[in-house]
């Protein structure tokens, strides 16, 4: 077993004991059951069974084009946006399909919320960002102490007390992509979607943003897709490893490689192909 | 040739293509300026056209291009920006009918005006009989400016990151309320830039409003229901005049004209960087 390439930061992580409880007893959020998504017929992910489990966090790693971003889309129901999407194989959302046909995803998104990659506050003031949720559900009691509650919850209460009338796009990255995740807290969801949340920040910026994942696992379900192992190492209690097959025609379709505890991924992984990535000869 | 050379010669290309456009409309505007500005008066603006130059006035043209532009404004506004959110947001793509739509729309978009004119005489003038009245010609010219707004309004729409969107939809927004609440505000800025550059289009011009029978000698102010002229047709008919002094009046006359053009086109510029959003 070869871990000396990894990064000393995450080995310390793993062994703090991230990822070291064990989860079998703990109530599972999503159960994602044989699930592909094709967009237009092209196979993006194809294969994935997994549990995720409540008020704890749960990363996907993987290559590029491995399909972890298309996966967490799955979720919140957002990959019906994209035109020509199709998905097939069983989302459970708390026991009840996330696809049924009776189901809004309107409804769906409001519980489950989502942080993007590239932070994308709204052209607005500070304050209607983080109002602009409860607003569009008509959660108008209180909008002030909802509104100033979600930003304390982010961490970014106290940089812009001072200037909530101000345009959010006058932040700093970081603070902007707090500005999303306390917009996201608004409305009250019971999980949190991350897609790369920190790739688009510097390092400090994404420590903060890892200590505020700490911090809301207590209360959230977090999912958080990332191409950074390290990241995965220091955060997340769950680890999915996904990787791309080729095909002989050269088609690209994602795949669950391995899923477990993150220490146990990143230690002593099943999987060949799970090793040489995080042991970095891969990707 | 060397490089530097090259660069040189291409930046000298491109100078001489600005010159081209700059001096011709330089020439004009100091031509109608020189001949048309000493007769701008109130006398121009209060008064009715006459048979005698020195009591002719454009008060009703200049009047019933002021409500035509206003009309377009109701009309084409609202109608043109509707359609451009129904094409970005709404429509799907891949359905051939929104295909053909949007081939359409741009094909109306470079249909010549005076054909818009034939069509409002059968249809308007006659098949719903209306009559030769103010109301039928701002129609006509809704339907001129329709596909211009319908293109500026999509480009605008389009413009908005969807990023916006996405953030939007996550915190579970409908879709009327992200349109509603995030893509329209961040679009204004672009659909007023585009909405009246093409009403400015439309008020200088001549050939429908001649086509659905805008009469070239009024006395009275125009009415929605009544007959009516219009600048440019105005000034078409001074030109045509045999007394010389109605060729400095059609000057004048241009001048008033792009006066207004003028504040309108001011308007959008305006409303372009008060509304300025960058993301």
């Amino acid at each position: 077993m070869n871990v000396t390439t990894i990064d000393h930061r995450a080995l310390a992580a793993v062994a703090q004991g991230h990822g070291t409880e064990s989860f079998a007893s703990r109530e599972p959020v999503f159960q994602v059951k044989d699930l592909a998504v094709a967009y237009s017929g092209n196979v993006a992910i194809h294969d994935v069974s997994l549990d995720v489990y409540k008020s704890s966090i749960t990363a996907f790693i993987g290559p590029s084009g491995c399909g972890k971003s298309t996966l967490i889309r799955c979720f919140n129901r957002m990959n019906d946006l994209v035109p020509g999407a199709t998905i097939a194989g069983d989302v459970l959302y708390h026991g009840k399909d996330l696809y049924a046909r009776d189901v809004d995803p309107v409804e769906v998104r409001r519980r489950i919320g989502m942080v993007f990659q590239k932070p994308n506050p709204f052209p607005k003031s500070v304050y209607d960002n983080v109002a602009f949720g409860p607003r569009v559900l008509g959660l108008k009691d209180d909008l002030e102490a909802r509104v100033e509650g979600a930003l304390q919850r982010a961490a970014l209460w106290d940089e812009v007390k001072d200037r909530l009338k101000g345009s959010a796009l006058s932040l700093s990255g970081g603070q902007q992509q707090r500005l999303c995740i306390a917009r996201a807290l608004a409305v009250e969801p019971d999980v949190i979607l991350m897609d790369e949340p920190a790739s688009a920040l510097d390092p400090i910026s994404t420590t903060r943003i890892e200590d505020l994942m700490h911090e809301l696992k207590r209360d959230y379900t977090i999912v958080i897709v990332t191409h950074n192992m390290q990241q995965a190492a220091r955060v997340a209690d769950m680890t999915a490893f996904f990787s791309v097959e080729v095909a002989d025609d050269g088609r690209r379709t994602g795949v669950l490689v391995e899923y477990d505890v993150t220490a146990k991924i990143f230690t002593t992984p099943a999987d060949k192909r799970t090793e040489d990535y995080v042991t970095g000869r891969f990707g | 040739m060397s490089r530097a050379l090259k660069g040189g010669v291409f930046k000298a290309l491109l100078l001489l293509s600005l010159a081209v456009g700059f001096v011709m409309l330089g020439a004009l505007l100091v031509d109608v300026f020189r001949d048309g500005l000493p007769y701008v008066d109130w006398m121009l603006l209060s008064n009715p056209p006459s048979s005698s130059p020195l009591d002719a006035g454009a008060r009703p043209a200049i009047l019933a291009t002021l409500y035509i532009a206003g009309l377009l404004l109701l009309l084409a506004v609202p109608v043109g920006v509707g359609t451009a959110i129904y094409l970005e947001e709404y429509a799907s793509k891949t359905r051939w009918y929104n295909r053909l739509l949007e081939v359409n729309i741009q094909n109306l978009a470079a249909v010549p005006s005076i054909v818009y004119g034939i069509l409002g005489l059968a249809f308007l003038v006659r098949g719903a009989g209306l009559g030769r009245v103010l109301l039928a010609g701002a129609l006509i010219l809704t339907l001129l400016v329709l596909p211009t707004v319908i293109i500026a309004a999509r480009e605008a729409i389009r413009a908005v990151p969807d990023s916006i969107r996405q953030g939007g939809y996550a915190l579970g927004a409908t879709q009327w309320q992200v349109v509603s609440r995030q893509v329209l505000p961040a679009a204004i800025p672009g659909i007023a830039t585009g909405s009246i550059l093409a009403l400015s289009r439309a008020i200088g011009e001549t050939a429908p409003l001649i086509m659905i029978g805008a009469v070239t000698y009024i006395a009275f102010d125009p009415t929605l229901l009544g007959p009516f002229t219009a600048l440019p047709i105005q000034i078409y008919s001074w030109v045509g005049l045999p007394a010389e002094e109605f060729k400095f009046l059609a000057a004048a006359a241009i001048v008033v004209l792009l006066g207004i053009l003028l504040v309108m086109n001011a308007l959008a510029i305006w409303l372009r960087n008060h509304y300025r959003r960058s993301w």
